[in-house]
């Protein structure tokens, strides 16, 4: 089965890739792409803490992930790859080009940001690293959770998301 | 009230809601603050839930669902802030907590659970073409 999504979503571990995600693919296991949290254990205790017990969760930083996501992908089991910001995944697909969608899962507001869905704002650095990824090959698209439709990156720098949201 | 109040945290309306219900059914819903991590980073949830936290003098934080943001959130300040973290909430919980007051905050907490947790049962009614 392997890693059938790789997220970016500024929550990492939460209720909708648990639950949301989760249920529907039957879950195994988790991938944490981090360079701070892959440093601390005290990060990692807290990310396990809430997770079921039949859900495997792995941390790594990018250098790592790089590494090990051939192993990953050979796993039976479905995955989710998550990153919590966009250069830290185009960093893994620097690395690993092998990664042809993203997944835009949730990036919050924060100051320099602009709305483009409920749950996804952007900086114009931001869509032009995403664009880049576009020109790569990568299909980008947003989705926070399997019941919405996905939207393009061109919808919703154009403001056609929203209208897709179930 | 001079005793602090405790936090709820949860996804949606959830929190607004249960702490609705304990005051319909107590008239104790200013025992509690709802807080929703609505629109809400994980970086800004975890501010905003500490200032909640020190404006409050809050010791309990009720967060609804495991590995879900709020429950995180909340064990992220277990590092530095004296609080307790009850997680997977419900109405029963909140009601044994929050008349239960001659109960250190620990006390509460932990029988509050032990009672809430079992309310949640399966009844099942009669099979159909019976």
């Amino acid at each position: 089965m392997a890693i059938e999504l790789y997220r970016i979503d500024d929550r990492l571990i939460h209720g909708q890739v648990v639950v949301g995600w989760g249920q529907p693919m039957s879950l195994g296991f988790l991938v944490l792409v981090d360079d701070e949290v892959a440093r601390s254990e005290w990060e990692q205790e807290l990310y396990r803490m809430g997770v079921p017990p039949n859900l495997d969760v792995f941390f790594a930083s990018v250098a790592e992930a790089g590494a090990r996501l051939d192993e990953w992908n050979r796993d039976k089991r479905p995955g989710i790859l998550l990153t919590s910001d966009i250069d830290t995944m185009t960093r893994l697909i620097d690395a690993k080009s092998s990664i042809r969608a993203v997944n835009l899962g949730g990036i919050h507001h924060r100051a320099g940001r602009i709305e483009r869905l409920r749950y996804l704002y952007l900086t114009a650095d931001e869509v032009r690293a995403l664009r880049a990824l576009e020109r790569r090959g990568v299909e980008v698209t947003a989705r926070d959770v399997p019941a919405s439709r996905p939207v393009s990156l061109d919808d919703l720098l154009e403001g056609n998301g929203e209208e897709g949201v179930a | 009230m001079s005793e602090p109040v405790s936090i709820v945290l949860a996804h949606g309306e959830l929190a607004a809601g249960l702490v609705s219900a304990v005051e319909q059914i107590t008239g104790m819903g200013n025992c509690f603050v709802a807080m929703s991590n609505a629109g809400l980073s994980s970086a800004e949830l975890e501010v905003r839930l500490r200032a909640l936290v020190d404006e409050t003098g809050a010791r309990v934080v009720f967060t609804d669902l495991p590995a879900g943001s709020c429950n995180i959130a909340a064990f992220r300040l277990l590092r530095d802030r004296d609080v307790i973290v009850v997680s997977g909430v419900n109405l029963p919980t909140l009601l044994h907590f929050v008349t239960h007051p001659q109960l250190s905050p620990e006390e509460a907490a932990a029988e509050a659970v032990e009672r809430g947790a079992p309310t949640l049962k399966v009844t099942l009614g009669t099979p159909r073409g019976h």
